[in-house]
């Protein structure tokens, strides 16, 4: 019977993480907005392990602009900038498989942890890599 | 079963009269509350029992096929991951399985390990995702809470392996893209060890609970033989009391050094009845079975290279070299799942990729297992194959802006009007291929 089981969660800790906050705020983005501003406080999004797939960061640097990530990325999230030889990526479209940091013969590509990505915009700065 | 009809009284079904004369006709879906996915079930019920029913699937079709014959490999191994959320990991292990055989790869042994360990955590997520999901449909919510928060740490675990908890991107033609270093086996010990320690609990909590088996024995029933003569396959089929089993009868990956068996009711001592509840018992018993699995896999397995092909871009050249075709197939947590490919030399993207999802060998086996039961089981036995409405989808045809469907006889009309046209000298090679391709837009 489950009733043991559940009379000892009573005293356990509840396995849900009350993110972003304890309560649901009225607005998300009102309450968003007063974090910025420090009057309110975030409950922290339960930490992504070691090697998580995140956003991919991308080193314009060392880029030679060699097109294979392009090649290999199923959700076609990178455009080639021709007059540049360098890359764009919109990261509303990928699927973080992390292939295209495999294929990187310079190692312009890594993936990152960053992985709170929600945006109204599709085009947001945070969003679109170049 | 469904009394034999020819195609287009099929089509009437349901506009002809009910299957008696006091009989009422209730569809439930395409679009339903009770159901999770499109799929529309048309029941006609006498009192509270269902007496016949019609399943018409179809709504759910994505054309992931066709996209794939626009791609190269590689971006289609991701596309063929997204053909289902939960098995995420198991058409992957079938495609590259495929592939690996048309292509000629050797795969190192050490990553035949780790595809297994992969594939064997995720028939415990997806195990427990049914658990949970089976007593929402009983009406024990409190059930499904405490299920899914026991999945939470295989989840973590597979996120801690693979880089996220579902998708989880590992298996490459030709290996594994990540290796599990020795510093994680504790880690996995200590989860397989959790779930060691809940076995007890679920037994109690599903087996022996008197208002569970009280819905669940008796309950949608599919007896051996025609779970054999529908072809049902995988918990569904072994439920029923057929030892039928991929990672048994055809061993692929480490699994021939693993020697894993079929797992019916027996096992528990039970007798064969092929119920709901014995859907469960088989359930319970292969998530221990994985855990088994994998432990036996972190002692027997060896170091060495985890990948045939170190550099994507000789693998990519290895790939556009190849040419033959390759089937594929794994063992899913709800059956059997099988890959077809065909490649062709020069041509980055496969000719021809066929995809067969467990569920749509366990339709089937719906007809019996719905005969009789009350209006209030179908959720349960809807749920109790644990369908996957839309990996399943494999066919719709869409020509001029019409959607339809094409029956038995049409099909064998356009198959011989193939033939008449390779007869006629027209070669089969353009025309093949352009249908494959294109559809059916083409074809005509
Ligand atoms: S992570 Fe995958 S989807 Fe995203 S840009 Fe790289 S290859 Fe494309
Ligand atoms: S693969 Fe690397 S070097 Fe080549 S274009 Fe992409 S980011 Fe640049």
């Amino acid at each position: 019977m489950i009733f043991k089981a559940l009379f000892l969660q009573l005293f356990t800790r509840p396995v849900t993480n009350r993110f972003p906050a304890k309560y649901m705020p009225k607005s998300v983005l009102g309450f968003l907005a007063k974090v910025e501003e420090g009057k309110a406080r975030l409950v922290p999004p339960v930490p992504v392990t070691e090697g998580f797939r995140g956003k991919i960061a991308y080193d314009r640097e060392k880029c030679i602009g060699c097109q294979m990530c392009i090649r290999v990325c199923p959700a076609r999230v990178i455009e080639f900038k021709p007059e540049e030889k360098k890359i764009r990526m919109y990261v509303a479209r990928c699927t973080y498989c992390a292939q295209c940091v495999d294929v990187c013969p310079v190692g312009a590509l890594a993936r990152s942890r960053e992985f709170l990505l929600a945006d109204y915009d599709r085009f947001a700065p945070n969003l679109v890599v170049e | 079963m469904r009394e034999k009809v020819k195609p287009e009284e099929m089509a009437e079904a349901n506009e002809r009269a009910p299957a008696c004369s006091t009989c009422f006709e209730v569809p439930i879906g395409p679009i339903h509350p009770a159901l999770k996915e499109g799929i529309r079930f048309t029941f006609w019920i006498e009192g509270e029992r269902i007496r016949k029913v019609d399943i018409r699937p179809g709504f759910m079709h994505r054309g992931i096929e066709f996209m794939g014959t626009k791609r190269n490999l590689i971006q289609v191994l991701y596309l063929a991951e997204r053909i289902c959320g939960i098995c995420s990991i198991s058409h992957p292990l079938a495609i590259v399985q495929a592939v690996e055989q048309a292509a000629g790869i050797e795969v190192p042994p050490r990553a035949q390990y780790i595809r297994v360990i992969i594939g064997e955590l995720e028939r415990i997520h997806s195990h427990l995702l049914w658990a949970g999901v089976a007593a929402h449909e009983l009406g024990f919510d409190t059930l499904l809470h405490y299920v899914w928060k026991v999945r939470e740490p295989v989840l973590d675990l597979l996120e801690d392996l693979t880089g996220n908890r579902i998708n989880y991107a590992i298996p490459i033609y030709g290996g594994v893209r990540r290796d599990v270093p020795p510093e994680k086996y504790p880690v996995l010990k200590n989860a397989l060890r959790y779930y060691r320690s809940l076995v007890d609990d679920f037994v109690n909590f599903f087996l022996r609970d008197p208002s569970i088996e009280a819905r669940t024995r008796g309950v949608g029933v599919l007896t051996r033989e025609e779970a054999d003569s529908l072809c049902a396959v995988g918990p569904t089929a072994r439920a029923s009391g057929l030892r039928k089993d991929v990672r048994q009868d055809w061993p692929y990956f480490a699994y021939p050094d693993l020697g894993v068996r079929a797992i019916t009711p027996e096992d528990m001592g039970l007798e064969v009845q092929g119920d709901v509840y014995d859907r469960i018992v088989v359930r319970l018993l292969e998530v221990v079975q994985s855990i088994e699995i994998i432990e036996r896999c972190l002692e027997e397995m060896p170091d060495g290279e985890i990948i045939a092909f170190p550099k994507v871009a000789a693998l990519l050249a290895h790939l556009k070299k190849a040419e033959g075709e390759g089937i594929g197939r794994h063992e899913a947590p709800r059956g059997e799942v099988i890959h077809y490919i065909r490649l062709q030399a020069d041509e980055e993207a496969p000719v021809v990729w066929k995809v067969k999802a467990p569920t749509y060998s366990n339709l089937m086996p719906w007809y019996p297992m719905f005969r009789d039961q009350e209006i209030a089981d179908i959720p349960i036995v809807a749920a109790s194959i644990d369908p996957c409405i839309c990996c399943m989808e494999r066919v719709q045809i869409v020509r001029g802006g019409r959607e339809e469907t094409l029956w038995k006889e049409q099909l064998l009309e356009l198959s011989w009007a193939k033939t008449r046209r390779i007869v006629r000298g027209l070669g089969p090679s353009h025309v093949t291929r352009r249908a494959s391709r294109g559809g059916a837009d083409e074809r005509r």
